[in-house]
């Protein structure tokens, strides 16, 4: 579903961010993505939905090799996939249910679909009793489940979280992590990017550690530790 | 783009106008000025045109014959006018239509007063050719031609100073144009900066749109929408203002002034407006429109 050959990414002249990375994610796979500040794990993320494009390398996403993909094509091949963004960005002026519905409203989906998905979505999150909050009015948390409830919309088949519990309490960060992992269960691959090693360690899932722009180790949490 | 999509972007065009009260409101007043003058030159100028074409059209040559000439040499002198280029028609007026004609000008309603010269016609020797021109610029050369030909007592030609007519036709079309050149300009310029500030408000919300999968031509709607409306609604203001303007300029010269009425005739508001309409929404949304192309090109990267 989602694999990167050799992929470089180099900021302007500086030192590689990524460097000669080689992933390979299976459909319907829950992977965590580890590494300290600066390591690269945004531009991994960046990459994968060609907000970036790699210095060096080939990403194949469900099988298309995405430097071949052209302008007019990357909203079609973004809609396949939902982002939750580090640190959120939800829009502010903008209350709860229309958070949600603006990523219907972006891919130009019917009203009755998107009078339709919303109020379910946010059910699923959890949130169906402060659709008319704004983000303002809500805690790190419920503003973290706005966040994956817009990714998830769309129905993706795909679902890239970066941080999604960087600034929350551990019942916070463990609730959440707890949905992205019934969202698996319902057949969404899954790539999270954290450094909640509690967390990671609990979930038990395979963990792709990243140090300095580089794969260090790929595997099961007691691989990690070992290495 | 699906009726519901397009609703939304011109909620956002509108919301992006009210955000930027200042900016849009800035644009509009600039685009009324400039619709409101292109209106009103439009106005006196087709107005002054219609005047012009007046006095031209009654600008005419009369070829008065020697007391001797003999049918063939008015024939003759008939013949080199159908050969002239510049003359549009002409027509033989004999001594006693000239009478006539004279008669009932002078004569209306006294009718009585004209019949002591029943048989003596005043005008015997008045029998001329009316000459109409097509390029009144040509009459000096023509009047010139006309007395060397044998048969030609006397022309006489118009008192209205063609060239000067003709020449200030054209130099009140390139004020008209400059002036609505250099508006067009402003106009451009400050719904671009309209627009220019809408894009940095809208910075984030553009940079999500993209990456969860906006066409490009939906991330530009509403900007497109923003230029349209301001375009839109610059030119309606004005063509209001003119139009009652227009109506209470007719009415008030037509009563303060009637003597004028003689030398002004004004167009009627359904002439004038039945061009000005379209031509000011058109002008309006196109400068809108264009004004927010441009922008959107230099500082929107989709
Ligand atoms: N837009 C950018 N321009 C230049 N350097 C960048 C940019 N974004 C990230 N970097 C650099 O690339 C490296 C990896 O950054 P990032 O992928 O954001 O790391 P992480 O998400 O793991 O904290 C860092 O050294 C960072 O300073
Ligand atoms: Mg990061």
């Amino acid at each position: 579903m989602i694999k990167l050959e050799h992929v470089s990414k180099t900021y302007q002249e500086g030192v590689p961010a990524l460097d000669d990375v080689s992933i390979n994610i299976e459909k319907g796979e829950f992977v965590f993505v580890m590494g300290k500040s600066g390591s690269g794990k945004s531009t991994l993320i960046k990459l994968l939905l060609k907000e970036l494009n790699p210095t060096e390398g080939e990403i194949y996403i469900s099988g298309k090799n995405l430097s071949k993909i052209n302008h007019k094509n990357i909203p079609n091949f973004r809609r396949k996939i939902g982002v939750v963004f580090q640190n959120f960005r939800l829009l502010q002026d903008r209350n709860v249910y229309e958070n949600v519905a603006f990523a219907l409203k972006v891919v130009e989906a019917p009203t009755k679909e998107i009078k339709r998905k919303v109020p379910l979505m946010l059910s699923l999150v959890n949130l169906a009793a402060k659709y008319k909050s704004l983000p303002r009015q809500l805690s790190g948390g419920e503003q973290q489940r706005v966040a994956i409830a817009r990714a998830l919309v769309n129905e993706p088949d795909i679902l890239l979280a970066d941080e999604p519990t960087g600034n929350l309490d551990d019942t916070n960060a463990w609730e959440i992590m707890k949905l992205l992992e019934e969202i698996n269960e319902r057949g969404t691959t899954v790539v999270v990017v954290t450094h909640n090693t509690e967390i990671v360690r609990k979930m038990n899932k395979r963990v792709i550690y990243i140090k300095n722009g580089r794969v260090v180790t790929d595997g099961e949490w007691g691989d990690i530790n070992e290495a | 783009m699906k009726l519901n999509t397009f609703f939304y972007n011109f909620g956002q065009g509108l919301k992006n106008i009210w955000r930027n009260k200042l900016f849009s409101l800035a644009s509009i007043a600039t685009m009324t000025a400039c619709i409101f003058l292109f209106g009103l030159f439009y106005s006196i100028g087709s107005n002054f045109k219609q005047m012009v074409r007046t006095a031209e059209e009654g600008v005419a040559i009369t070829v008065f014959f020697d007391p001797g000439a003999t049918q063939d040499q008015i024939d003759n002198i008939g013949n080199e006018l159908s050969k002239r280029g510049e003359v549009k028609e002409y027509h033989f007026v004999s001594a006693d239509e000239a009478w006539e004609s004279f008669k009932t000008e002078y004569f209306k309603g006294k009718e009585e007063l004209a019949e002591g010269f029943a048989n003596d016609n005043p005008l015997a020797n008045s029998a001329n050719y009316e000459v109409y021109l097509n390029d009144i610029s040509m009459q000096g050369e023509l009047v010139t031609y006309l007395e060397s030909l044998d048969g030609v007592r006397e022309v006489k030609q118009s008192e209205v100073a063609a060239d000067t007519l003709s020449d200030m036709n054209k130099l009140i079309s390139v004020i008209f144009i400059g002036v609505i050149a250099i508006l067009i300009a402003v106009a451009v310029f400050l719904i671009s900066n309209t627009i220019t500030v809408g894009i940095s408000v809208r910075k984030e919300e553009i940079a999500i749109m993209k990456l969860i999968g906006a066409k490009d031509s939906f991330v530009r709607a509403p900007f497109i929408v923003e230029g349209v409306i301001i375009g839109f609604v610059g030119s309606v203001i004005p063509l209001v203002l003119l139009f009652f303007m227009y109506q209470t300029v007719i009415v008030y010269v037509a009563e303060k002034y009637n003597i004028l009425n003689n030398f002004i005739s004004f167009l009627p508001v359904g002439t004038i407006f039945h061009v000005l309409i379209p031509v000011s929404l058109l002008l309006g949304i196109g400068i809108g429109y264009v004004g927010s192309r441009l922008t959107i090109k230099k500082h929107l990267k989709v």
